[in-house]
């Protein structure tokens, strides 16, 4: 059998996730690179749907891994039902999205058939005959570049936004399909969940924000908030925040940015105080334009910043607001 | 309950980082502190201990310096603490981590092993799940709240873009917990007095030798990631830059 690349999407509420095309994108462009065949899986019960969506793209094959035991999702069934089925294909390489769910269950996957994942990639690298994967590391202070010294199958999680979604190739004709019925005992399903829920509805809706006034742990105490509020207010725009701050009850949860939080793409995102924790920068790198205040000149935001401040936010935050007030009266 | 927390000392967060000659790993002459989603854990497990009664254990595996996390947890209120010493353990990937701490706890029984979510510095996120499956035991990853119940315990899993759901485990699990679960404590006085007498077992690693193989995945080289946008840095007095904000706010980002 020639080396193959697996890519299992992500289905989830009903549709494939924004972040499954990514990786699938990333093992297109892989594959085309190594020249090993690519072929992709979805799991749960009754996904034939997401398979042919899936095989409308540039793959030699779908698989619908299939079980009643698959949903909802458990940790315990989905590493089953993958042992299962890639014991059966022995992938060279099996690529998925970085997602909460992937989280849960991957590294149980992984130790199952005795392997390891390299997780939260951000890139691959071929050196030779050997494949890198980037990762962020320290908070994304540093990158690293890791190799697999084990052997296949090789888990690699892509983070949110490492690949372009759009740039998925269509395939010349319809990948075929393949539906795969996996046993999952009675039993080995031991988790029991209820039903996803969002919390009280959200008060506010950031995604639809021109402009964001983020603070972060810079802000040092609850009562400065309200500078940074003085300066939403005189910019027009919405007051957000990194997750330590909601963590601290300073702002309620529903302004909080980042992977737990909401993803903005805002025309001016204005980051106070917030060091860009890789959490925190998936919710808002896809801003038009960033601006970064932080005292700390090696702080993460400033390498996705369009205009940064090394500086202390109290002594620019003051003149800036009476600066913005006065553009803003047309002086 | 008898609680196992498994913590980690990470670089504090403002800590400036500078690479080893090898350009494989930080410079070791930086300050230190708990990582914080397991600082929660902590706390998660104290906060149930005061609720059911029990015994709360902390663990780590890191050279001497990683006993500051443990004394801190005593200090707090844990009952003793369990330390895998070796700076050979900071080199380890997440699937040796989770070995050798199983290794360490094999002759205990624990009904429920908490670790923070993900730590600060490698950031795997997957040491709490492998620990669970070398165990045998279901897990659940992200929570930010958990209940007793009759036959085990309910949990709220956080997932992603505000949704949240209900997961009923069976005991003894791993759970892996989020940061802002609750709110942190301070140590008291007496806390920090009472911590010096409280049992603590340093494990070598000679001792979990046989759990642990070879790294699965290596660090080729640590560098500092290449800038892929251009950042233009506005310097100057305060008023300057305030100005300068303005200008490009009006000219270039257009919202003035």
């Amino acid at each position: 059998m020639p080396d193959s690349i697996l890519v299992i999407v992500e289905q989830r509420e009903g549709k494939l996730s924004r972040v499954s095309w990514e990786t699938l994108a990333a093992g297109q462009a892989m594959a085309a690179e190594t020249g090993w065949t690519l072929e992709a899986a979805v799991a749960g019960s009754g996904v034939a749907s997401f398979a042919n969506e899936i095989a409308a793209k540039k793959v030699a094959r779908v698989y619908a891994v299939e079980s009643p035991k698959l949903e909802p999702y458990t940790p315990d069934a989905f590493a089953a039902a993958l042992k299962q089925f890639i014991a059966s294909k022995q992938p060279k390489l099996v690529l998925l999205p970085h997602t909460y769910q992937v989280r849960d269950f991957v590294p149980k996957l992984a130790t199952a058939i005795g392997r390891a994942a390299i997780s939260d990639c951000i890139g691959y690298k071929r050196e030779g005959d050997k494949l890198l994967f980037t990762r962020q590391m320290f908070q994304g202070k540093l990158a690293a570049d890791v190799s697999f010294t084990c052997a296949a199958p090789w888990f690699v999680t892509f983070q949110n936004g490492a690949f372009r979604g759009d740039k998925v190739e269509p395939g010349a004709s319809s990948a075929p399909v393949e539906t795969v019925k996996v046993e999952i005992a009675d039993g080995v399903v031991r988790n029991k969940p209820q039903e996803v829920f969002k919390e009280a509805k959200q008060a506010v809706d950031l995604t639809q924000a021109e402009i964001i006034v983020s603070v972060g742990r810079g802000i040092k105490e609850q009562k400065n908030i309200e500078l940074a509020k003085q300066l939403a207010e005189a910019l027009g725009g919405e007051l957000a925040a990194s997750r330590p701050i909601c963590d601290s009850g300073w702002l309620p949860m529903d302004r909080q940015i980042g992977s737990s939080g909401q993803t903005v793409a805002p025309k001016l995102y204005l980051a106070l105080g917030i060091s860009g924790a890789i959490q925190h920068i998936v919710g808002m790198k896809g801003a038009r334009t960033i601006i970064a205040i932080n005292k700390d000149s090696e702080a993460p935001i400033f390498e996705i910043a369009d205009y940064a401040v090394v500086g202390n936010l109290f002594d620019i935050v003051p003149p800036l607001i009476e600066e913005v007030k006065r553009a803003k009266a047309g002086g | 309950m008898k609680i196992l927390v498994c913590m980690k000392q990470v670089p504090q967060k403002d800590a400036p980082l500078k690479l080893n000659e090898a350009g494989t790993w930080i410079r070791e002459d930086v300050s230190y502190e708990v990582n914080e989603p397991d600082a929660f854990a902590l706390e998660e497990a104290l906060r149930q201990k005061e609720k059911h009664s029990g015994e709360v254990v902390v663990i780590t595996a890191g050279p001497a310096r990683a006993q500051q996390v443990l004394r801190e947890a005593l200090a707090k209120g844990a009952d003793r603490a369990i330390h895998l010493e070796d700076s050979a353990f900071v080199g380890l990937d997440a699937a040796n981590t989770a070995r050798a701490l199983a290794g360490a706890i094999k002759d205990e029984k624990f009904d429920v092993i908490f670790t923070g979510l993900q730590s600060d510095d490698y950031g795997f996120a997957q040491t709490g799940v492998v620990l669970a499956e070398l165990l045998g035991w279901p897990h659940a990853t992200i929570i930010m709240q958990i209940e007793k119940t009759g036959a085990g315990i309910k949990v709220k899993r956080e997932l992603e873009a505000g949704y949240f759901q209900f997961v009923d485990i069976p005991l003894p699990a791993v759970l892996t917990i989020q940061s802002g679960i609750n709110k942190l404590r301070y140590a008291t006085l007496i806390g920090i007095k009472q911590a010096k007498n409280k049992p603590l077992r340093k494990v070598a690693l000679a001792e979990v030798q046989s759990a642990i193989e070879g790294n699965m995945q290596k660090i080729e080289r640590l560098y500092v990631p290449q800038k892929t946008k251009n950042t233009e840095f506005l310097e100057g007095p305060p008023g300057e830059v305030a100005k300068k904000l303005v200008e490009k706010l009006r000219n270039e980002v257009r919202v003035l």
